[in-house]
């Protein structure tokens, strides 16, 4: 059963109204799947996934998403967090003042009693985190330090991925978690989210490049271009767009009624 | 290999863990404590406590020796949430239950304690009979009758107030608290407060206010002055809590308070701290004349103003001794159609050389229709000192909330953990069970604030 379903989903953003960005995504993910985006800068990759995570500054103006069943749409950021959806942010905030270990408890314990489990306290959270902490390579004085305010970009990036560790999503939605990552990061961040995978859950990338595909292997790559999907295949698609570039995807789509038929048949096929 | 195990164990029993003798004592004291509080609450006819719990180093039986014999127990004691009830029905607050509590403990021998210290603390009335040379001495020596027209009409119309007097070289064993309550409608409050730590001193006094629910306005007007002589420490930290009025802007206390300490010696030190959460109007402006040479002053504030409350505060430090220092840290938290204004003069006098201030005023905007405004005024007269000032005003971000809330931390939490974030380095200042409420109460007066 497909854990995501997205279908002609078009957004845009609230405030200004406006053209819309997301113009008909259309994507499936199944539980157990690992789904790569790519894609040109602009092209709406971050904003597809900050839409699936609930970001009110974005305004769906069509289309549908079904999760694990619901009608994704109809909930809260916090509310999709807590069924189990999580976003590693392509640019983590700062929160001046609340330390990590106050951030996450609080974030672990709604997720918890939203599931009806009971709280963790101050001994068991420990234990949790201890784990993930070494399994990410970061160091117990994070704990303490304010969220991501000071961190470096690498250590910002780990923290995102020492939270999806510890708050164990189901849908994980990573956004260019490699930008900004050397190559030593850039592997303890992939065994981070290669240690989520499993038959539940599913993983979605956003990414420019290939080489984070190398240690998180995908099962499809898509190709956003203007706000739709314009191309899917296996990982060997990303090796292609690392060394032929995204010129050819557009040149192959330069029939506008072709694509709009296309597009129009997908939506048509039934679920 | 020389096996040192029995000296180490032997070293251990006599030297680090507690004795058993020692032990024995404190179970004594606190099981005497347990009676004393128990028959404290049936007196006062508060309600009667669940259980009592032993906890921290006595309870883990972690208890170490201490060369002066600083140790003590840590003791719980258990109420039945339903019990704690105010007269009118109402849940009581954390600090109503902690107050009710040292009620029921306090048999006197609190004052006792700080008798044998020879510290005076008591009502101003009872100074004025008791000690008339100390309040003839200082009183309206740091907030003169003709200073402003509140503090006038504090100075006319005043009928009692709180008095501190702690003697040379005394560090005052205990924190000192008063809780002030305006119960009357129509009506206005004009105490007086009057602090005195004489050479060497240390003295950390906490204030509390809340008023109950009134459809018209009240006034507050109180004086409150501190003298610190020579080497002498004087912490003055206040949350304020009056009634701010309702949503529509009506009722509410109008808050017009003169706060002065002198630093009169050389070497002392003042420090405010504030927490404003309440009243309709406050004008607050806690201040500090640095005349004592190396002498201190600092000022924390939060201020947090929502619906149609108006907060007018900050400070004024008065450098005149020399390498005097300031310290201003203020914090204004703006929500509904609050509005919040930080006022502040720095002033460096001629012959305060090399004085520096350092300066940072945050303020926190939470919705499109409240306010921030900020008015510093430095006066530097000399060319030897050093003025810092920082000021921010940002606006709760939108991707700060969608991060917490992507963690899936509701909406209220979220905006809860990031103005208490907001809020850290004053609150680092409060003595721990206030800052504890000071989080709270903050929480409290957001209420709906977004969203």
């Amino acid at each position: 059963m497909a854990l995501l379903e997205v279908q002609n989903l078009h957004a845009r953003v609230a405030t200004t109204g406006g053209r819309d960005i997301l113009k008909g995504v259309d994507l499936t993910i199944r539980a157990g799947e690992v789904h790569a985006i790519m894609g040109k800068n602009g092209s709406g990759k971050s904003t597809l996934v900050q839409v699936l995570m609930g970001r009110e500054a974005y305004e769906v103006t069509q289309g549908y998403v079904r999760y694990d069943g619901k009608d994704l749409l109809q909930l809260s950021a916090e509310e999709r967090a807590r069924e189990g959806v999580f976003l590693a942010f392509q640019y983590p905030v700062e929160i001046p003042g609340v330390s990590t270990s106050y951030f996450l408890k609080a974030a672990v314990n709604a997720i918890r009693k939203h599931r009806g489990e009971t709280e963790l306290d101050a001994m068991d959270f420990l234990k949790l985190v201890k784990d993930k902490m070494n399994l990410l390579k970061m160091d117990q004085s994070f704990m303490n330090r304010a969220v991501n305010e000071g961190f470096s970009g690498g250590e910002k990036k780990r923290n995102e991925i020492f939270q999806m560790a510890v708050v164990n999503p189901r849908l994980a939605l990573m956004d260019e978690t490699d930008s900004g990552l050397d190559i030593d990061a850039l592997k303890v961040v992939s065994q981070g989210a290669n240690s989520l995978r499993g038959p539940e859950k599913a993983i979605l990338i956003v990414t420019h490049y290939q080489r984070l595909l190398n240690y998180i292997e995908p099962n499809f790559v898509h190709v956003m271009l203007d706000g739709r999907i314009v191309k899917t295949g296996g990982k060997e698609l990303a090796v292609e767009l690392e060394t032929r570039g995204y010129d050819w995807i557009e040149k192959e789509i330069q029939q506008p009624v072709l694509t709009a038929q296309t597009s129009f048949a997908r939506s048509e096929t039934p679920r | 290999m020389y096996d040192c195990s029995k000296e180490v164990l032997g070293y251990h029993n006599e030297e680090v863990t507690l004795l058993q003798k020692e032990r024995d004592e404190m179970r004594q004291r606190r099981d005497t404590n347990r009676i004393r509080v128990k028959a404290g609450l049936v007196e006062n006819n508060d309600p009667k406590p669940r259980e009592f719990a032993s906890q921290g180093s006595y309870a883990m039986k972690t208890m170490t020796q201490h060369p002066e014999k600083d140790y003590d127990i840590d003791d719980g004691i258990y109420f039945d949430m339903d019990d704690l009830k105010k007269d009118d029905g109402t849940d009581m607050s954390a600090l109503e239950s902690r107050q009710m509590v040292r009620n029921g403990v306090d048999d006197g021998s609190f004052k006792k304690k700080l008798e044998e210290k020879g510290v005076i603390f008591c009502s101003i009335s009872e100074a004025v009979q008791k000690h008339p040379e100390l309040v003839k001495k200082y009183m309206g020596s740091v907030v003169p009758y003709a200073d402003n027209k509140h503090a006038c009409l504090n100075s006319g119309v005043f009928t009692d107030g709180s008095f501190v007097y702690i003697p040379k070289g005394v560090r005052c064993p205990m924190e000192l608290s008063t809780y002030f309550r305006i119960n009357a409608s129509e009506t206005g409050q004009f105490e007086r407060t009057l602090i005195i730590a004489d050479e060497g001193a240390y003295v950390s006094y906490l204030e509390g206010c809340t008023a109950p629910m009134r459809d018209e306005n009240q006034l507050h007007a109180a004086v409150v002055e501190l003298v610190a002589l020579e080497r002498s420490t004087i912490k003055y930290s206040t949350v304020q809590n009056w009634y701010p009025g309702d949503k529509q802007g009506k009722g509410g206390i109008y808050n017009f308070v003169t706060k002065r300490g002198a630093c009169r010696g050389a070497n002392s030190k003042i420090t405010w701290t504030q927490v404003e959460t309440g009243s309709a109007i406050t004008w607050k402006y806690p201040s500090c004349i640095l005349q004592g040479d190396n002498s201190v002053g600092e000022f924390y504030s939060v201020a947090l103003t929502n619906n149609y409350q108006q907060a007018d505060t900050g400070t004024k430090m008065i450098h005149i001794g020399k390498n005097t220092k300031s310290t201003i840290v203020s914090k204004g938290i703006s929500a509904g159609h609050g509005q919040n204004t930080y006022r502040g003069l720095v002033r460096i006098q001629p012959k305060a050389a090399n004085s520096r201030n350092y300066t940072q005023c945050d303020s926190l905007l939470l919705g499109d229709k409240c306010g921030a405004h900020t008015t510093p005024y430095i006066d530097v007269r000399n060319t030897s000192s050093k003025v810092e000032h920082e000021a921010s005003t940002s606006k709760i971000g939108e991707d700060q909330l969608f991060y917490c809330k992507s963690r899936g931390i509701s909406l209220e939490d979220s905006v809860n953990m990031i103005v208490n974030g907001f809020c850290k380095e004053v609150f680092r200042e409060l003595p721990m069970e206030f800052a504890v409420e000071a989080q709270k109460l903050l929480g409290v007066s957001l209420e709906g604030s977004v969203g």
